[in-house]
Formats: C-alpha cells, sequence, structure tokens
C-alpha cells in the first residue's frame, strides 16, 4: 500500500500552497484519479485524515473524481470508455483496444482556502 | 468574515517522480545505456531469470543490475553470482522503488562504462506501477504456479508494462497451468503485449527472450 506516501505528497502540495497565502487554512482538496493510476480511492481516503494531521490541511475533505479508462478503438476511429479495467475491448465493436486516452490521472486540480 | 475561495492547482501528484525519472532517460540515453526494470509479486521467479539473463549476456556487454527489497540483501548476492556489477536498494518499509532511489545508488557508476542495466523492482504487484523509473523497458512476470487469471486480478501492473515473462514453465504440467488461458488474460489487460514462455531453471525459452533483448540493444532503443 503507497497510498499514505501519496497522501503525504498531496498535503505536502496543499502547505505548499497555503504558505503562499500566509498560511490560511486549506479546507478542502480536489483530485482527479485515474482507474489506472494503481492507486485505490478507499485506501487514500483511509490514510487522508493521518497525511493531515498537524498541518493547515487538518481536517480537511479530499473530494476524489474518479476519471474512467478510455481508450482509443482504431476500428470504430473513436474513443470509447470502458466498464472494467481488465477488459481491453472496445465495448461496441469488441475489437482489442491497447491505445490509452484517459484513467492514469493522479492530479490535484484545484484547492478550497479559507480567507 | 471568513469565505473560502476555490484555487485552481493542476499539478500532477507524483510531480516530483516523473522529472526526475525523466531526467534520466536522458542521461541513458546519452550514455547509450539500455534500460529495463523488472516487475513481480514476491516469488515469482524475477531474481532467478535475472541471474540466468545476466549471465548470458555478460561476455557480450557490460552490465548491471540494481534490486530492490524492504530488507536483506540476499538478492543482489543472488544476482552477484553472475559475475556482474549489482547493487541491492534496501527500501525499509517503502513497498516499490522511485527515481530518486535509482538515481542516488547510480551515484558512483560511470554510465560511459555500460551497455546496460536492469532494475528488479520490489516484489509487489500494485504499488510499483505508478513511478516511473526512467526505464526503456518495463517487464512483468507471472510465473506457472500464480495462476493463470494474475493479469485479471492486477491489471494495472500488466497494463503499465512493455512486455510480459511466463516463468516456471518447467513446472506447468505438474501445476496443471493453462497457458491458452493465461494468454488470454494477459491480452484481456494489454492487448498486443508480446509474451515470452521461459524456464530459468532448464533454460527454455531463454534464446528467445535474449534474441528480443539484443535486438533492442541493436535497435539503439535506448
Amino acid at each position: 500500500m503507497h497510498e499514505l506516501s501519496i497522501a503525504l505528497s498531496i498535503v505536502e502540495m496543499g502547505i505548499e500552497e497555503s504558505n503562499k497565502r500566509g498560511g490560511a487554512k486549506v479546507d478542502a482538496v480536489h483530485l482527479k484519479l485515474g482507474r489506472l493510476s494503481g492507486v485505490v480511492k478507499d485506501a487514500l481516503l483511509f490514510s487522508w485524515e493521518i497525511a493531515c494531521q498537524g498541518t493547515t490541511l487538518e481536517s480537511s475533505r479530499l473530494e476524489i473524481t474518479e476519471i474512467p479508462v478510455v481508450v482509443h478503438c482504431e476500428n470504430c476511429k473513436t474513443d470509447r470508455t470502458i466498464a472494467e479495467i481488465n477488459n481491453f475491448l472496445c465495448p461496441v465493436c469488441n475489437a482489442p483496444t491497447p491505445e490509452v486516452m484517459q484513467g492514469r490521472e493522479l492530479e490535484v486540480t484545484a484547492l478550497e482556502i479559507i480567507e | 468574515m471568513t469565505q473560502t475561495r476555490l484555487v485552481e492547482v493542476r499539478q500532477n501528484v507524483l510531480k516530483h517522480n516523473d522529472v526526475l525519472a525523466r531526467e534520466l532517460r536522458i542521461r541513458f540515453q546519452k550514455a547509450g545505456v539500455f534500460v529495463a526494470s523488472f516487475v513481480s509479486s514476491p516469488g515469482s521467479g524475477k531474481t532467478a531469470f535475472l541471474e540466468k539473463t545476466l549471465t548470458k549476456l555478460r561476455s557480450q556487454y557490460r552490465i548491471t543490475a540494481l534490486v530492490g527489497d524492504l530488507a536483506t540483501a540476499n538478492d543482489a548476492a543472488r544476482l552477484a553470482r553472475a559475475e556482474v556489477p549489482v547493487k541491492q536498494i534496501v527500501t525499509g518499509t517503502i513497498c516499490h522503488l522511485e527515481a530518486q532511489m535509482v538515481s542516488d545508488s547510480l551515484q558512483d557508476w560511470d554510465l560511459n562504462e555500460l551497455d546496460c542495466l536492469f532494475i528488479e523492482n520490489v516484489g509487489n504487484l500494485v504499488c510499483p506501477s505508478s513511478y516511473d523509473l526512467g526505464e526503456a523497458l518495463r517487464v512483468v512476470l507471472m510465473s506457472t504456479t500464480e495462476g493463470e487469471d494474475k493479469p485479471l486480478k492486477y491489471p494495472t501492473i500488466f497494463n503499465t508494462a512493455d512486455v510480459a515473462v511466463i516463468t516456471k514453465m518447467d513446472l506447468a504440467e505438474a501445476v496443471e497451468f493453462d497457458l491458452k488461458a493465461a494468454h488470454a488474460s494477459i491480452q484481456a489487460v494489454r492487448p498486443a503485449m508480446q509474451v515470452f514462455e521461459v524456464s530459468s531453471k532448464t533454460g527454455e525459452g531463454m534464446d528467445k527472450w535474449l534474441e528480443f533483448l539484443q535486438a533492442k540493444f541493436v535497435d539503439g532503443q535506448v
């Protein structure tokens, strides 16, 4: 499980932003989490409270938007969302779809800062 | 009166690792070193496979290996039997290698003196998938004793790898390993992935694997 170290990295980014604003309190962090990122949402949420302790992010929320996996189907010449990450087949024509367009995200998009 | 303000950030959480991995990749390319990393669950035969590979290639190429484990230098000692320079990275409680650990380990090695570097990751099919190490090739291993559906259970690591190796083929019959089902599992998580079937013990399939690897050196895909 590496979610605690991921949570600590996110907290560090939050602290950096908070420091830029004179140590303002961070109320929430918004995160995009791709289903192919290798990071598990529940484990990350579980680590969040511990990671925030004693920082300007204490008792903040971690708002996670899960990003589905989108692949490119060569056969249909279009992008398709796949439902399961262990079935890389076009849901329409059933062709194998190795090209991943979206779903590896692990990105902080915004912070809610109390002023 | 206090109010909450939304501040846009847009920053990759693993930016530090990604930046470092990119720098490493450029350094490897400039020095002409081909770098391959190996990931698998504990006990799948990574070290035996690497030992065999190193032994076969050492007369023709200048090869080294980095090996990551939570504790002990046992694997480095095993790989050293191949008579190539080996370094152990002991990660302590960390379940994967990061670009920083690779970078730190390279400090007293002159990359210009090398043709090839093998990095054996910590035995773990989950965490290493998120961390780029600057490698040119990521190899995922699964053994016949683990079951055919390993890729379906750990799709992310198989999806981030470039090639797969099925190890312990000498045990396939004894454990009634269904090779066809294994290939189907791999293709389901990473369509078109090249797969090698090997036995480090008997040497079965090693020639094909070594041929593939040597073509990579020649292609300059470093």
